[in-house]
C-alpha cells in the first residue's frame, strides 16, 4: 500500500491507495456535507450531496466513492458546489412529504439540519407530494414511506451488520420504495430480528419507534460501535 | 339579485375568511341573511393513514390561537385509544395549558379583534378602528390587553417549550415534567395579570351601559347552551361531562360522556358553507339551535369554583339574569373567564405534587376508537378517531366550537341586519355592526372545516338578467 499527496482546499495532504476523497478530507478535517454516507457502512453514493470538484474533471465527483489520485486537485467549496448541494436538498424535499412540524425526527434530523447548513431557505421545484403509505405492521417499529430520502442506511446496516438482508429497494425513480423480504408487510417479515439497527441508523424521521411523538426520536448510535462516531457525533 | 343584496367581505377582525350576504326585498327590508364559511381546511382527511402517537401535534396545526385546545383534545382521544389513565399530575399540567390558552385567546378576542368597536364606537372611523386607534385613544387599556395575551403565551412557553404549536402534550400525558424554576416565574406573573384582568373587567362593566341596543339585537333570542361541567356544576374546561340547558333553566341533558356525543348532536350542511352546521337531536334541525362558547359555560354551570371569579358571575347575573341571551354578553362572560382562568392556574400551581416527575403513561394501541374533549375558548371541542390494530388512523371527526354555533350565528346575522339595515343606503356603521355581532362568537373558522365530500356543491349558471341557465350540482 503506497502513500499518495494530494492537494483538497489548498491544503497539501497525504492517504493511502483506495481510501476516499471523503476519507482523507475528514482526516485532515475539512467537511464535506454527507447524507448517506455512515462511517462503518459501504458507501454507495446514492445522495450526491458530497459532489467535489477536481481539476481536469468536467464532471462533479462524490467524495465518498472516489479513489484519491497521486497529483489530485480537489475543491470541496465553491458557489457551484453549494448551489449544487442545495439543490439536492430541495429535491430530496420535494420529492415525497417531509412535514418538519409533525415529525417524530424534528430537531433530530440530518435532512432538516443539512437544509439549514446549506442556506435552503424556499423551494423553486414543485412539490410532487405524492400518495406514500405507512407500514406499522411490525410490533416496535413503523416506516413512513413519505419521509424516505432513499439513502439506503437502513438497507446496508441490516445486510452488512445484522446479516439479515431484511431490507432492499422496489421500483425505479420516483416510484423507488423500500421493501422488507420482497415486498411483504414488516410485521409479517420472516428475516428481520428486530434488532432496530436500520431505526438508528435512518438519518430522517422515515424509520422510528411506535410511541414516539412528535420530536421524540432519538438516535442512540453511539450504542453501535461499529460505526465509528465522527468527531463525536454519526452523520 | 345582485341589486338588492349587501355583501360584506371579508368579514375582517375574525379568525379566518367569510363573507356576509344580506337579501333585501321588494321594499328594501331585510328578507334574509348568511354568513358564509369560505375557507377549507380538510384536516379530518389529511390525517388518515397517520400514527396516532403524531395526532396531537398534528390536530394542533389546526390553529395558531387554539393549538392547545386541539392538542388536549386530540391527546384526550388517543388516551382512550391507548386505554390509559394519566397520571394526575399530567391532567393538572394538561389543565394549566389549557386555562392558558384561553386566557390569551380571550385576550385576543376582546382587546385585539373586539375593543375597537366597544372603545371607539361602531360608528367610528374604520380607518382607525383597530387595535392602534384603542392604543391611540386608551394606551392603557391596550397595554392591558397586550399583557395578559404575552402571560398566556408565556406559560405555554414555559410549560411547552414554544409560545404557539408545542409539542408536549402527547398521548398518555405530556412529554417532561415541570420545573420548580419554570413554575416560579409563572407564579411570578400571576399577581399583575390579574390585577389586569379586573381592571379590564371594571372597565367594561363601567361602560355596559351604552351598548345596550346593541345587546338588545346582538343574537338576543332564546337557545339551548351546552359546555363541560364537573361533577357538582362547577365549570369545567377539560375535563368533566357535557351538560346542556335551555334558556329558562331546564337541563335538556346532563352527565353526558362525550363519547355519547352522536347520542345528542346532529350535523348537517348547507350549500352556502364550508362550515357545518350541529343541533341538538333531540330537538332537531334547526329548532336544536344551541351556543357554546364563554356565555354558555356560564349558563351551564352553577359555579365557577374560584371565589373572586364567582362574586363577578353573581354580579353578572344579577344584571343580566340567570340565563343571558344575548350574544353580546360574550364579551362580559369572556372577561370573567380570563379572571377564574387565572385563578385555577394559580391555584393548580400552588400545589407541590404539580412538579412530581411522573407525568406520562405510556402503552401500545389497545383500542379501536377514542373520544376526547376539551373546552376551546369559543366552546366545546370533539376529537373523534378510529385506528386500525397497528395503530393507524382510519377515520376522523371533529366537530368544533364554531360549528356548533354556526346556527346561532346565522340566526343573529339575520336578527342584527333586519334591525340595522333598511334600504339600500346603509351607513358603514351599520354593517359593521352585522360583523360585530360575529365577532361576539369570536369564530376561528380555520379550526372548523374539514370534512371533506360532504358539502352539497351547487354551481348556478344565470344569465343577464338572473334567469337560470343551467344548474350543477354535486
Amino acid at each position: 500500500m503506497s502513500v499518495l499527496t494530494l492537494t483538497i482546499e489548498g491544503r497539501d495532504v497525504a492517504g493511502q491507495t483506495g481510501h476516499t476523497i471523503l476519507q482523507v478530507a475528514r482526516e485532515n478535517g475539512i467537511e464535506i456535507p454527507t447524507l448517506c454516507h455512515l462511517q462503518g457502512l459501504s458507501d454507495v453514493g446514492a445522495c450526491r450531496l458530497c459532489v467535489v470538484e477536481v481539476e481536469g474533471q468536467r464532471k462533479l465527483l462524490p467524495a465518498c466513492v472516489t479513489a484519491i489520485d497521486e497529483g489530485m486537485n480537489v475543491t470541496v467549496n465553491s458557489e457551484r458546489l453549494a448551489a449544487y448541494r442545495r439543490r439536492v436538498i430541495e429535491l430530496l424535499f420535494t420529492e415525497r412529504n417531509h412535514v418538519c412540524s409533525v415529525c417524530v425526527a424534528d430537531r433530530n434530523c440530518r435532512l432538516q439540519d443539512l437544509a439549514v447548513e446549506l442556506g435552503l431557505t424556499h423551494f423553486d421545484l414543485p412539490l410532487l407530494s405524492p400518495q406514500a403509505s405507512v407500514d406499522a405492521t411490525h410490533e416496535r417499529f413503523g416506516i413512513d414511506h413519505n419521509r424516505c430520502v432513499l439513502c439506503t442506511r437502513c438497507v446496508r446496516v441490516c445486510d452488512e451488520i445484522e446479516g439479515a438482508h431484511t431490507w432492499d429497494v422496489m421500483g425505479r425513480g420516483t416510484e423507488a420504495r423500500l421493501i422488507t423480504d420482497l415486498g411483504t408487510p414488516w410485521g409479517d417479515s420472516k428475516t428481520c430480528t428486530s434488532c432496530g439497527k436500520c431505526v438508528q441508523v435512518c438519518p430522517t424521521g422515515a424509520l422510528f419507534e411506535k410511541g414516539r411523538s412528535v420530536a421524540e426520536a432519538r438516535r442512540r448510535r453511539p450504542y453501535l460501535p461499529y460505526l465509528v462516531v465522527h468527531e463525536g457525533r454519526t452523520r | 339579485m345582485a341589486d338588492n343584496t349587501i355583501v360584506i367581505e371579508p368579514v375582517t377582525r375574525i379568525e379566518g375568511h367569510a363573507k356576509i350576504t344580506i337579501q333585501l326585498d321588494e321594499s328594501g327590508e331585510v328578507a334574509d341573511a348568511h354568513f358564509h364559511v369560505t375557507q377549507f381546511r380538510g384536516f379530518e382527511r389529511i390525517s388518515q393513514g397517520r400514527m396516532v402517537h403524531e395526532m396531537p401535534s398534528l390536530m394542533a396545526r389546526i390553529c395558531g390561537i387554539c393549538p392547545v385546545s386541539h392538542m388536549v383534545a386530540s391527546a384526550k382521544a388517543c388516551d382512550e385509544i391507548l386505554g390509559v389513565t394519566v397520571p394526575p399530575t399530567g391532567v393538572r399540567l394538561r389543565r394549566v395549558l389549557n386555562l392558558a390558552q384561553i386566557v390569551q385567546s380571550h385576550a385576543l378576542s376582546f382587546f385585539y379583534l373586539s375593543s375597537p368597536d366597544l372603545l371607539l364606537g361602531f360608528d367610528s372611523d374604520p380607518a382607525l378602528r383597530n387595535l392602534v386607534g384603542v392604543a391611540r385613544q386608551t394606551p392603557d387599556l391596550a397595554r392591558d390587553g397586550v399583557a395578559l395575551r404575552r402571560f398566556g403565551q408565556r406559560i405555554i412557553e414555559r410549560l411547552g417549550g414554544k409560545r404557539i404549536h408545542p409539542a408536549w402534550v402527547v398521548p398518555g400525558g405530556v412529554s417532561r415534567p415541570l420545573e420548580a424554576s419554570e413554575r416560579d416565574s409563572i407564579l411570578a406573573e400571576i399577581p399583575d395579570a390579574r390585577e389586569r384582568a379586573h381592571r379590564t373587567l371594571e372597565w367594561f362593566k363601567k361602560n355596559v351601559a351604552q351598548w345596550t341596543e346593541e345587546a338588545a339585537h346582538f343574537g338576543d333570542f332564546p337557545s339551548l347552551y351546552m359546555g363541560l361541567v364537573h361533577e357538582g356544576g362547577n365549570a369545567a374546561y377539560s375535563d368533566g361531562l357535557l351538560r346542556v340547558v335551555d334558556s329558562s333553566g331546564w337541563v335538556m341533558a346532563d352527565g353526558v360522556d362525550p363519547r355519547a356525543y352522536g347520542d345528542y348532536l346532529g350535523e348537517t350542511v348547507e350549500p352556502w358553507s364550508y362550515l357545518k352546521s350541529t343541533y341538538f337531536k333531540p330537538l332537531g334541525y334547526p329548532a336544536g339551535i344551541y351556543r357554546v362558547g364563554p356565555l354558555a359555560r356560564l349558563n351551564v354551570a352553577e359555579r365557577l369554583g374560584t371565589p373572586a371569579a364567582d362574586a363577578e358571575l353573581a354580579e353578572y347575573r344579577e344584571r343580566l339574569g340567570r340565563y343571558p341571551s344575548s350574544s353580546f354578553h360574550y364579551h362580559y362572560a369572556r372577561l370573567i373567564e380570563i379572571v377564574h382562568c387565572i385563578d385555577v392556574i394559580d391555584h393548580i400551581l400552588s400545589r407541590p405534587d404539580v412538579l412530581d416527575p411522573h407525568v406520562r403513561a405510556r402503552a401500545e394501541v389497545n383500542r379501536r376508537e377514542g373520544v376526547g374533549v376539551s373546552e376551546a375558548p369559543r366552546g366545546v371541542l370533539i376529537h373523534h378517531y378510529k385506528v386500525d390494530d397497528d395503530g393507524l388512523v382510519e377515520w376522523v371527526n371533529l366537530v368544533i366550537a364554531t360549528g356548533h354555533n354556526n346556527l346561532a350565528m346565522n340566526r343573529s346575522v339575520l336578527q342584527t341586519a333586519r334591525h340595522y339595515i333598511k334600504g339600500d343606503h346603509v351607513k358603514e356603521g351599520m354593517l359593521n355592526r352585522v360583523e360585530a355581532v360575529i365577532r361576539c362568537y369570536d369564530p376561528c373558522l380555520s379550526c372548523s372545516t374539514h370534512a371533506v365530500g360532504q358539502m352539497p356543491l351547487q354551481v348556478d349558471i344565470r344569465d343577464a338578467e338572473g334567469a337560470l341557465l343551467r344548474q350543477v350540482s354535486r
